[in-house]
């Protein structure tokens, strides 16, 4: 029998402790895939963040290298720079790379560091309980916003791949939403670009991608994926933000 | 090689990048950014090496955390404030067992304080500075050549115990001018530590972190860490003692300090005063021993620093009541002349009836 589905080589065979219907494993496993497809299996440096994901390495059977909250993208910039032979990605949420860290991911985006960003936005902080993320919805309920998000107070759900599309040197922006079977697909295409334009060394890639989180959502698994669609993709819409990498490839 | 007239901050650049320094990170602040600027002009485009003015002091110092997990030997500088910045990155180094370069020169505060030398980071230098138990091995210049010397064994020390090292100098340090002497020639191919990662080729995955929901493995890690400050303490402690074997009256001072001590105990000589002066360079390891031996001859201590009794704390465990311990300091970044100084050690002389 040909067998047509597997675990990718570079997924350790490692039981996940996500929360059923999170997306963080849904991820882990597309980079997985892309990482096998590129052959990259032994030239990668994965760089996760602090946060839910901060286990990434029991699953990423790459070298894999924590970093200080939010500093994602500067840990990887010295990476490259000290060798650039190698394939550096940051996977980081929404706390991390939208909020504690925008001077890393911006500056190393501004200098069109050859990196690579999986970003995770799941509209809250996971790990330390669901409280308010930069990109909570206006009116959602979070553990510090008990009353819904006002954006008087608590100002607007910010938008990281619009703002990073006016960056010089950032090549390719793409969100992707976590919510149908479809979606994924389209999630892995955006993936593999990114890793792809690393390797031709085009400058900076973001995918941000709309990721449920059903346990701080209060949501059952089918709610929460119904829900990236139907309310975070109205707020975050899926696409290319930006792309110049056919500009960049001729120049 | 002959010697050239060099300020300190570019010392350290001058003899970075002749231990192999592959990366500089770093962010304007005065008074070290010669150092930084030197960096820019001699290492950017010198074969494999990188220089990049980073958005912030965490920026430049996670970068350096960046370039030490692939086995470059790397370097951030910075002057007082900015060192706090720096606190968080220096902590995960130590935590993973990363070695790096940090050079303060340091300037007055708390807080944006002033930009001229003073020597009130010692706590934060030799307390490890960071959040968590961890030190760092700590070296403190007196002079620009030894700026150059201490630089060149700061990397090697990194390297050899995978622990981060910091330069503690101070503005007068960074901004004067003297000969200097390199001793090494900038090596041919830039030095990769084993064991780093690079990819998990021919060999599993490895993973560097700080994290772990094992208290029992973090208490693991800990004692690991502190049986290495052990051996640094028991192989690298390291201090200069001038004029101490008649003395009856012992300064303690460290660096810019010391060397103005230094003037003051010259003409104190002369006039007949015996006094002398241990400098510690291994701020931390701090060098107890060494002061304990002296307290079997000397009674009587005067530590100076240019701040308000920070060192004096290590110089009273040391001694742990032996031996009478006086303090001379002056904060804010006010820098005493010898005579002064000259006249504070006169007058505990004679006080203390010693002639």
């Amino acid at each position: 029998m040909k067998k047509i589905f597997s675990r990718p080589k570079s997924l350790k065979r490692a039981v996940f402790h996500y929360c059923p219907g999170c997306g963080h494993s849904v991820v882990h496993r597309l980079i997985c895939e892309v990482i096998d497809e590129l052959g990259l299996q032994d030239k990668t440096i994965g760089v996760p963040p602090p946060g839910c994901s901060v286990f990434a390495y029991h699953y990423f059977d790459v070298d894999m290298a924590e970093s200080a909250h939010g500093r994602g993208a500067a840990v990887a910039t010295g990476i490259k720079r000290a060798y650039p032979e190698i394939i550096a990605f940051t996977y980081q949420g929404d706390g991390d790379l939208a909020g504690i860290g925008t001077a890393e991911t911006i500056h190393a985006a501004n200098r069109g560091e050859n990196i690579t960003s999986i970003f995770i936005n799941n509209a809250v902080y996971g790990m330390t309980g669901g409280q308010m993320a930069p990109t909570t919805l206006k009116g959602m309920k979070t553990t510090t916003t008990p009353y819904g998000r006002d954006k008087i107070l608590e100002g607007h759900p910010i938008k990281m791949s619009e703002i990073l599309a006016l960056v010089e040197g950032a090549v390719y922006i793409e969100r992707v939403a976590l919510s149908s079977p479809a979606n994924v697909r389209k999630a892995k295409a955006a993936i593999k670009k990114a890793f792809q334009v690393q390797m031709d060394g085009l400058g900076f890639a973001m995918v941000e991608i709309l990721s449920p989180c059903p346990t701080n959502w209060k949501m059952t698994s089918v709610q929460a994926w119904q829900w990236v669609d139907e309310e975070m993709a109205k707020e975050f819409p899926p696409g290319v933000i930006k792309d110049i990498t056919a500009k960049k490839d001729a120049s | 090689m002959a010697k050239v007239l060099m300020d300190g901050n570019s010392a350290v650049g001058e003899a970075a990048i002749r231990a192999g320094c592959q990366c500089y990170f770093g962010y304007p602040i005065t008074p070290q950014n010669e150092l930084t600027e030197y960096m820019a002009t001699h290492l950017s485009r010198r074969k494999g090496c990188t220089f990049i003015q980073a958005e912030s002091e965490v920026a430049a110092i996670n970068m350096v955390y960046g370039a030490s997990l692939v086995g470059a030997r790397a370097m951030t500088s910075s002057s007082s404030p900015g060192i706090s910045l720096k606190q968080e990155g220096i902590s995960y180094l130590a935590a993973c067992e990363l070695p790096a370069v940090i050079v303060n020169m340091s300037r007055g505060g708390p807080g944006l304080g002033s930009i001229v030398a003073a020597q009130s980071d010692y706590f934060q230098a030799t307390r490890g500075g960071g959040h968590g138990d961890y030190r760092t091995i700590v070296l403190a210049p007196s002079s620009v050549q030894e700026i150059a010397d201490l630089t060149h064994r700061a990397f090697d020390l990194s390297d050899k115990y995978k622990v981060p090292v910091m330069i503690l100098g101070d503005g007068v340090l960074g901004q004067m001018k003297e000969p200097v002497e390199f001793k090494h020639e900038a090596p041919t191919e830039l030095p990769i530590r084993s064991g780093a990662l690079r990819g998990a080729k021919g060999r599993p995955s490895k993973i560097v972190k700080t994290f772990t929901s094992n208290p029992a493995e973090l208490e693991e890690i800990n004692w690991g860490l502190f049986r290495r400050y052990q051996l640094i303490k028991k192989e690298e402690t390291t201090y200069e003692t001038f004029l101490t074997e008649d003395a009856q009256l012992v300064v303690v001072a460290f660096g810019i300090a010391a060397r103005i001590a230094k003037g003051a105990i010259r003409t104190l000589r002369t006039e007949g005063l015996k006094v002398g002066l241990m400098r510690p360079i291994t701020l931390w390891p701090f060098p107890d021993e060494a002061i304990q031996e002296l307290a079997k001859t000397v009674n009587y201590f005067l530590v100076f620093e240019m701040n308000m009794g920070q060192m004096l704390e290590d110089v009273q465990l040391a001694l742990a009541g032996r031996g009478e311990v006086a303090f001379y300091g002056r904060p804010g970044g006010v820098i005493p002349i010898p005579s002064e100084v000259g006249r504070v050690i006169a007058r505990l002389y004679y006080q203390k009836g010693l002639k």
